[in-house]
């Protein structure tokens, strides 16, 4: 409940500065010190909070009746079950991936390097090649649908930040903790399912709160990339076409992106709370 | 009926639960950094018996224990529990053991740590709650079942973790300093504890510490170790009777026995002598 209010007075609070600066600032931009970097305060760069918010109950086009908050809502809950599917499919891989690296010394030095170095390769240019190697892919007569691109990008950005998290808690089990488990002549098999995994839950957490804002920006981008149509990526783009002559349309699309972000955030919020029930809080690493 | 006796009618194996021959154990050898851990180490532990280990630090003391758990190999000699290679009675879990730190697993239960080393022997569940609990009474603990580890002072945790140690029956429990972390008070009610318990269930210990009072209370026979290389000085046998209970500290004979344990320690060397008063004092503190 105080969290609901302290939102609600954040929010407001950023709608007070950004109409206290376009009061204020320079309508054409400004410099300081040479350099130019007071943004623009016109219409097209910064639109009135309240412009942009009436903005959402306009039809979208004047021929049919659905409301612009119907459109982004209906972008955002296509885009939100594509993250969580990415989110999903990450997670899974990249778990799987640190146990392998865990238990072999060899998949870890071999394949960690690999991991890092996959991070580094644009997703603008590896999301055309997912979409059209997908294309060619008819597993046993199954047609890859378009939006599985999407997914299979998402979630390639969100294993990385899950497996480097996991390894980590995975080698953070206490010394004492294993060979207890030895004194038990337990298998790896039954200390990992017993002990490192469990143990390595609150590695596991915040590194999946990473994953999940990936795999909204995976998504997102993907789907601005691979022309996929129905999210909240391709309404972003759509409504940038027509944004000098209507920028507050544009800005509702932003807004839908920052509501896609938050119930990510509330997801992984509420899985937390679920599988750090009845344990003792520890520090998380920064 | 003693309690050693006591202890050796419910012993199924009648032999000796520790048999120690010739052991030397050496950590980096052939390099420069080569440290002699334990040389020419022989103990036999009675079944029933329960034996203290103790000694400036560096003399091994863990290292022995921990060649009897078969938690690292010796480097030479031959080690039998139970009649068998340690090996052996490590895979058929012939012994329990506690640490120093209690080691509970947050996010199990009281009850259901207790119950992981019956997980382990693949009991099934209503089996292994029924054993748990019995155990969780055994250290009157079992209305905390249902509580999170961390609920519990370091004392209750350090008992939970007794019980899960004695949890699957064994006949020879191996503890390595468990109450080192406790205050003093909380301590001598533990030793109590310990040796009721342990009488109960007729169980061989072998209990390793660097205080001489605890080590003069608890065990029938103390094994004084000294460091550089290590290996065993004296064995001091503790005729104290049983049961043993607060008077038992206040008797003439257990001072007796302290000062005998003491000299012992002090023959070992002037300078190891100050260390082990020096670290005991860090300890406390």
């Amino acid at each position: 409940m105080r969290k609901a209010v302290l939102f609600l007075v954040a929010l407001a609070l950023v709608a007070a500065v950004w109409e206290l600066y376009k009061s204020l600032g320079p309508e054409a931009g400004g410099e300081v010190l040479g350099w130019k970097i007071m943004p623009r305060t016109n219409r097209n760069a910064m639109p009135h909070v309240w412009d942009m918010t009436t903005r959402l109950f306009d039809p979208e086009r004047r021929a049919s009746g659905r409301a612009i908050w119907r459109v982004v809502l209906a972008g955002v809950w296509y885009s939100l079950r594509l993250a969580v599917l990415g989110l999903a499919v990450g997670a899974t891989v990249g778990v799987l991936l640190a146990v392998l690296m865990a238990r072999f010394g060899v998949v870890r030095r071999g394949l960690l390097p690999y991991l890092v170095v996959s991070q580094t390769v644009p997703l603008i240019a590896l999301a055309p090649l997912v979409a059209s190697w997908g294309g060619r892919l008819q597993p046993f007569g199954w047609e890859w649908p378009k939006w599985l691109s999407v997914v299979v990008l998402g979630a390639f950005l969100a294993f990385f930040p899950v497996s480097v998290g996991t390894l980590r808690g995975l080698e953070a089990t206490p010394a004492t903790s294993l060979e207890l488990m030895r004194s038990y002549a337990a298998t790896w098999g039954e200390t990992l399912r017993k002990v490192r995994l469990p143990a390595a839950v609150p590695y596991i957490v915040p590194a999946l709160r990473l994953a999940a804002a990936a795999a909204v920006v995976g998504v997102v981008v993907a789907e601005i990339s691979t022309g996929q149509r129905g999210g909240i990526g391709r309404l972003v783009i759509e409504y940038g076409r027509t944004s000098s002559a209507d920028p507050e349309r544009l800005f509702t699309a932003v807004f839908g992106a920052a509501v896609l972000g938050l119930l990510m955030a509330l997801l992984i919020a509420g899985m937390d709370w679920f599988v750090m029930r009845g344990r003792q809080r520890v520090e998380e690493y920064s | 009926m003693s309690d050693q006796e006591l202890r050796r009618q419910h012993v199924a194996w009648p032999g000796n639960a520790v048999e120690v021959r010739s052991v030397i154990k050496t950590f980096n050898a052939g390099t420069p950094k080569q440290v002699d851990a334990l040389v020419d180490i022989d103990l036999t532990v009675e079944s029933g018996e329960f034996v203290s280990l103790i000694g400036p630090s560096g003399c091994g003391k863990s290292t022995l224990l921990r060649l009897i758990a078969n938690l690292t190999e010796p480097t030479a000699g031959s080690i039998v529990v139970n009649g068998k290679p340690a090996r052996q009675a490590r895979v058929d879990q012939d012994y329990g053991m506690a640490f120093q730190q209690a080691g509970l697993f947050d996010w199990r239960t009281v009850v259901r740590n207790v119950e992981l080393p019956l997980e382990l022997k693949s009991w099934d569940r209503a089996r292994r709650r029924a054993r748990a609990m019995e155990m969780l009474e055994l250290v009157k603990l079992d209305e905390f079942a249902g509580h999170r580890p961390w609920q519990l002072s370091g004392g209750m945790q350090q008992r939970v973790a007794i019980a899960r140690a004695l949890a699957a029956a064994p006949e020879l429990l191996l503890m390595d300093e468990p109450f080192g972390a406790l205050d003093e008070m909380t301590r001598e009610h533990m030793q109590a504890e310990l040796l009721r318990i342990t009488a109960e269930a007729g169980t061989s210990v072998v209990f390793v510490t660097h205080s001489i009072p605890e080590a003069v209370f608890l065990a029938d026979r103390v094994v004084v170790m000294s460091p550089r290389p290590g290996r065993i000085t004296e064995l001091v046998s503790v005729e104290l009777g049983d049961p043993r209970n607060t008077d038992t500290r206040e008797d003439p004979l257990f001072f007796k026995k302290v000062t005998e344990v003491r000299e012992a320690l002090r023959g070992i060397g002037a300078k190891s002598a100050d260390e082990l008063l020096i670290e005991g004092v860090a300890e406390e503190r």
